[in-house]
C-alpha cells in the first residue's frame, strides 16, 4: 500500500512539473540546505553561541577568514561579543524556522476555521467574521503583531519573558496573518457548498460539521498549501523584523533579525559582515520559500496549466 | 473540384504520457452550397475538425498527415500571416456560445464594419451600409437603430443572429458552425437553423456544421458525417445515413435518441458504445438485502409524495428595510401527489422550479410555506430523532452533474459505504464492503471499480456511481433531477435502461425531472408541466402527449425536435419492435 502510494505521487503532475522547473528545484535545494544547517546545527556549527564560557571578548570583530586578519577559527568571521558568525547563523535561522512554521499552523488553524463556518453558514456569522478580517486587514499585519506582542508582554510576569519571548511571538505572528486563510477558504467553500456531493451528503442526514469536515475541507486544501507556503516566507520576515526592532526574541538568543540589528550598528565602522551574513541568509530562506509558493500556485491552478 | 476538401487528415495530441491521436485519417468534401453535418459524440473530434480547417488547432495538438484544400489551393500548410487573409475572409466560424463571441465594450455596429473595413477596404459609409444590409437579411428589425446597440442589448438568439451576421460579413466561401445552438432554447434553435440554410442556399456557401445533437443533422444538412473516436465511420446523404445506417455505431447512435412519438419498454441496440458490463451476478430481489426494506414507516394507503400548496421564495437582494428587500418566487402554491411505485414526471424550461420542488422534498431546502407529506407524515414534524433518520433514508437523490456530485478526493468506496455507515445499516467493516460490492456490480461497474477515484471515470460510469450511493440506503423514494442531461445521447439511454430496471424490481417511487419531453415520455408514468414556479398541468403521460389541456403543453410539444420524417426502418426489426409498448 504505501509503496502503491510512493508510486502514484512519484508519477503524479505534480512531480513531473517540479522536475521541469529549475527555479522550483534551485529553490528546494537552497531551503533543503537552510532546513538541514538549522536542524544539524549543534553537530555541524564549529561553536555554540549558547555557551558564554567559550566566547572571548578578544575574538569580538573578526573578520571573515578570506579578509587580511580573519582567522581560520571564525569563518563568517564574529559578532561584537565573539561569537562565532557561522554558528550564530545556523542556530539563528532554527529560530526563524520554528518561529515562521508554528505561526503559520496558528494562522491556518484559525483561518481555515473560521473560512470554513463563514463559507459555510453565511448570513449573519458570514458577515460578522468578514467585518472582522476587513478591521484587521486595515491595519498593517506586522502593527497588529506588534500591539499583540506588546499587550502579551504587559500581561506577562517580567521574570518570565525572556523565556517565554519565542511563544509570545509566535502567538502575535499567527494572530495578525490568519485573514488571508479564512478569504481564500471561505470563498472556496461557498463553492464547494453549492456543488452537488454536499447536497447528496447533507440528503444522508449528515449535520454541518460532518459535512465540513468530511466533504468541503479536503476539498478547500489546494488554495491553502499555496498561502501557507507564501505566508511562511512572511512569517520568517515578521519574526526578523520583529526581533530587529528588539521586541521579539531576546539579543542573548541569536536569531537572523537580532543579529541583523546587531551588526546594523556596527555597518558603519567597517564591520560589514556581523550584518550581511545573516541578512543573505534570510534572503536565501524567504526567497526559495516564496519561489516554491508561486511554483505550487501555478502547479494547482488547472487554469494555468 | 471540391470547394474544400479535407484529405486523409491525422491529428495529434502530444502530451506527457505519448501523443493522442484525436483525429485518424478522415477525409471529407464540401461543394458550394451544400450543408455538410459532422456529428459524434464528447471526445470523438469534431471541433478538432473544424478548428483543423482554419489552421486554429489548440495547442498543443498538431496536424501530423493529409491536407487540406480550398478551391484546390492547399491551405494547411501556409504560414500563419497568410493564413489569416483566409481566415474570416474565405472561411468564417460561429461558434456555440454568443455570449463570448461577441466584444461586450463594443457596439455590435463597429463590430462589423470593422471587420469588413479590414477584410474588404471599404469606406465607413460603405461598411455601415453593408452591416445594415446583413442585420437586415439574418432578421433583425430596425437595423439602423440596433447597429449602435451593445451585446447586452440583445437576447440570446438575436446575438446568434448578430454572430452569423458576423460570419457573413466578407462573403466568405466557407462557414464552419461549431454547435451553433447548443446555447439556445429550442423555439430560438429551429428559427436559426431556418436562417443558416436559407443563407447558406442564397449566398451559395459551404457550411460544416458540428453538433452532437441528431435533430439539428436531421433539420438542417444535406450531407452527414458520423465520428466515432477520431475515425469517420460512415459518411452518405443525410436521408440515408440516418434513415438506414450501415455502421453499427450510427444505428446505435439513432436508436439511443429518445422518440417523442412512442414509448418503448426500453431503449434498444445501444450496446454499441457499453461503459459498463451487465451485471454478472443475478439478483434475487426478495431475498437479497437491497430487495428489504430498512424501515417500515410507510403508511400504504397515502400517497409515497404528497405537495400541498407549496411555495419557495428566495432572497434577490437583502435590504434593511423589508419593502426593499427583493424576493424570487421560485415556487408557487404547487400541489400535486405520487403514488408509491410511481414515475412521476416534472418537466419545464430552465427556471421554472423544477429542481427547486426536487429540493424541497428532499428536504434540502425549508419550504415557504405550504407542506411536504411523505408516507402520510408532514416533513415538518420529523425535523430530529430516529424518525428523521428513518425518513432520510426513505428519499434518496441522483442529480444533474455527474462531475461535481461525487467528492473527487474520496476513492468510489468510501463515497458508497458513506451512507450504511452513516446510518449503521451493516454490524461489520466486512458487510459493509460486501454491499458495497453488491451496489456496484447491481449497477453494473463491478467491485473493482470501489478501489478507484471519481476522475477516473466516464461521466456515465460516474452517474451510475451516484446511483449506487443513493441505492445505498435502501430508499423507497429516488429523486432524478435532469439524470442524463449532461451525458451523451447513447450513455443516456443506458442510464434510462438502469432506471427503469430498477425502478421495476425495487418497485421504486420516482420523481423524475427533466426538460427534455422526448425523455419524460419514454420514463414517466404522469407528467407535471412547469413555468414560472407554476405547475401548470398534471396529466397520464399518453394523454398529455396526445392531448395537451394547457396552451403552453401545446407549444412545447410543438417545438419538440423530431426525427419523425426519418424512417427507422433497420432499427425497429431488432429489439425494438418487441420492446414496443402497444
Amino acid at each position: 500500500m504505501a509503496s502503491h502510494t510512493l508510486s502514484r505521487f512519484m508519477s503524479s503532475d505534480a512531480v513531473y512539473s517540479f522536475s521541469r522547473s529549475p527555479v522550483a528545484v534551485m529553490s528546494a535545494i537552497v531551503l533543503l540546505v537552510i532546513v538541514l544547517g538549522a536542524l544539524g546545527a549543534p553537530i555541524i556549527a564549529p561553536h555554540d553561541p549558547y555557551d558564554l564560557a567559550s566566547l572571548d571578548l578578544l575574538d569580538a570583530g573578526t573578520p571573515p577568514v578570506w579578509a587580511a586578519d580573519g582567522s581560520a577559527r571564525f569563518l563568517l568571521g564574529t559578532d561584537d561579543q565573539g561569537r562565532d558568525m557561522l554558528s550564530a547563523i545556523l542556530y539563528g535561522s532554527r529560530i526563524s524556522l520554528v518561529v515562521g512554521f508554528a505561526s503559520v499552523m496558528l494562522s491556518l488553524l484559525i483561518g481555515v476555521s473560521l473560512g470554513l463556518i463563514s463559507g459555510y453558514a453565511g448570513g449573519r456569522i458570514d458577515t460578522l467574521i468578514m467585518r472582522v478580517a476587513d478591521i484587521q486587514l486595515s491595519f498593517p499585519a506586522i502593527l497588529i503583531a506588534l500591539l499583540i506582542d506588546g499587550i502579551a508582554r504587559g500581561l506577562l510576569p517580567r521574570d518570565a519573558q525572556d523565556a517565554l519571548s519565542i511563544y509570545v511571538l509566535i502567538f502575535s505572528i499567527g494572530i495578525s496573518g490568519w485573514v488571508q486563510f479564512a478569504r481564500t477558504v471561505r470563498g472556496a467553500t461557498m463553492v464547494e457548498r453549492n456543488k452537488e456531493y454536499v447536497q447528496a451528503a447533507r440528503l444522508i442526514g449528515m449535520g454541518p460539521s460532518t459535512v465540513l469536515r468530511r466533504h468541503i475541507l479536503p476539498n478547500v486544501m489546494g488554495p491553502v498549501l499555496v498561502i501557507a507556503t507564501i505566508h511562511l516566507a512572511v512569517a520568517i520576515i515578521t519574526e526578523a523584523t520583529l526581533s530587529f526592532l528588539g521586541v521579539g526574541i531576546p539579543p542573548t538568543t541569536p536569531s537572523l533579525g537580532t543579529l541583523i540589528r546587531i551588526g546594523n550598528s556596527y555597518l558603519f565602522s567597517g564591520e560589514w559582515w556581523i550584518t550581511i551574513f545573516p541578512g543573505l541568509a534570510l534572503i536565501a530562506l524567504a526567497l526559495s520559500v516564496n519561489l516554491l509558493g508561486d511554483w505550487l500556485r501555478d502547479t494547482l491552478n488547472p487554469k494555468l496549466n | 473540384m471540391a470547394l474544400l476538401e479535407i484529405d486523409d487528415i491525422s491529428i495529434e495530441f502530444p502530451g506527457r504520457r505519448g501523443s493522442v491521436a484525436a483525429i485518424k485519417k478522415v477525409s471529407l468534401t464540401l461543394e458550394r452550397g451544400e450543408i455538410l453535418g459532422v456529428v459524434g459524440e464528447s471526445g470523438a473530434g469534431k471541433s478538432t475538425i473544424g478548428g483543423a480547417v482554419i489552421g486554429l488547432l489548440q495547442a498543443p495538438g498538431r496536424l501530423t498527415g493529409g491536407s487540406v484544400r480550398l478551391d484546390g489551393k492547399r491551405i494547411d500548410s501556409l504560414p500563419d500571416h497568410e493564413l489569416r487573409k483566409i481566415r474570416g475572409r474565405r472561411i468564417s466560424m460561429i461558434f456555440q456560445d454568443p455570449l463570448t463571441s461577441l466584444d461586450p465594450l463594443q457596439t455590435i455596429g463597429a463590430q462589423l464594419t470593422e471587420t469588413m473595413q479590414t477584410h474588404l477596404h471599404l469606406s465607413a459609409a460603405q461598411a455601415r451600409q453593408r452591416a445594415v444590409d446583413l442585420l437586415n437579411s439574418v432578421g433583425i428589425t430596425e437595423p439602423e437603430i440596433r447597429l449602435d446597440h451593445y451585446p447586452h442589448q440583445f437576447s440570446g438568439g438575436m446575438r446568434q443572429r448578430v454572430v452569423i451576421a458576423l460570419a457573413l460579413c466578407c462573403e466568405p466561401e466557407v462557414i464552419i458552425a461549431d454547435e451553433p445552438t447548443t446555447a439556445l432554447d429550442v423555439s430560438i434553435q429551429a428559427q436559426i437553423l431556418d436562417l443558416l440554410k436559407m443563407l447558406c442556399k442564397k449566398r451559395q456557401v459551404g457550411m460544416i456544421i458540428i453538433t452532437h445533437d441528431m435533430g439539428v443533422i436531421a433539420q438542417i444538412t444535406d450531407r452527414v458525417a458520423v465520428l466515432y473516436r477520431g475515425r469517420l465511420v460512415e459518411h452518405g446523404p443525410t436521408s440515408k445515413t440516418l434513415g438506414s445506417p450501415d455502421h453499427p455505431y450510427t444505428k446505435s447512435l439513432i436508436s439511443a435518441v429518445p422518440r417523442a412519438d412512442v414509448k418503448l419498454r426500453r431503449f434498444p441496440a445501444v450496446s454499441y458504445i457499453e461503459d459498463a458490463q451487465p451485471s454478472r451476478k443475478a439478483f434475487d430481489i426478495s431475498t437479497h438485502w437491497l430487495g428489504r426494506q430498512s424501515d417500515s414507516i410507510a403508511r400504504m394507503d397515502a400517497p409515497a409524495i404528497q405537495v400541498c400548496n407549496l411555495g419557495m421564495r428566495f432572497l434577490l437582494k437583502n435590504a434593511f428595510l423589508g419593502r426593499n428587500r427583493r424576493m424570487l418566487d421560485a415556487v408557487k402554491d404547487v400541489s400535486f401527489h405520487i403514488d408509491e411505485g410511481e414515475v412521476f414526471g416534472l418537466v419545464g424550461e430552465s427556471g421554472s422550479g423544477k429542481s427547486t420542488i426536487a429540493r424541497l422534498i428532499a428536504g434540502l431546502y425549508e419550504a415557504s410555506s405550504g407542506r411536504v407529506m411523505l408516507h402520510g407524515v408532514d416533513r415538518k414534524t420529523l425535523q430530529h430523532g430516529a424518525m428523521h433518520h428513518a425518513l432520510r433514508r426513505q428519499i434518496q437523490m441522483v442529480f444533474q452533474d455527474p462531475y461535481s456530485s461525487l467528492n473527487p478526493r474520496m476513492r468510489i468506496r468510501e463515497i458508497i459505504a458513506e451512507p450504511i455507515r452513516f446510518h449503521k445499516l451493516s454490524g461489520s467493516a466486512a458487510q459493509t464492503d460486501a454491499m458495497v460490492d453488491d451496489l456496484l456490480e447491481y449497477v453494473g461497474l463491478g467491485s473493482q471499480a470501489r478501489s478507484r477515484y471519481p476522475h477516473e471515470f466516464s461521466g456515465g460510469q460516474r452517474q451510475r456511481i451516484c446511483i449506487a450511493r443513493a441505492l445505498a440506503t435502501r430508499p423507497r423514494i429516488l429523486i432524478c433531477d435532469e439524470p442524463t442531461s449532461a451525458l451523451d445521447v447513447s450513455i443516456q439511454a443506458q442510464i434510462l435502461n438502469l432506471l427503469k430496471d430498477l425502478q421495476e424490481t425495487l418497485g421504486l417511487t420516482i420523481l423524475f425531472i427533466s426538460h427534455d419531453l422526448p425523455v419524460i415520455r419514454q420514463m414517466c408514468d404522469r407528467v407535471g408541466v412547469m413555468r414560472h414556479g407554476e405547475l401548470l398541468e398534471v396529466a397520464d403521460t399518453e394523454t398529455l402527449f396526445t392531448q395537451p389541456a394547457h396552451a403552453y403543453s401545446k407549444q412545447l410539444l410543438s417545438l419538440m425536435p423530431s426525427l419523425a420524417h426519418l424512417s427507422r426502418k433497420g432499427l425497429d426489426t431488432e429489439e425494438g419492435e418487441q420492446a414496443r409498448v402497444a
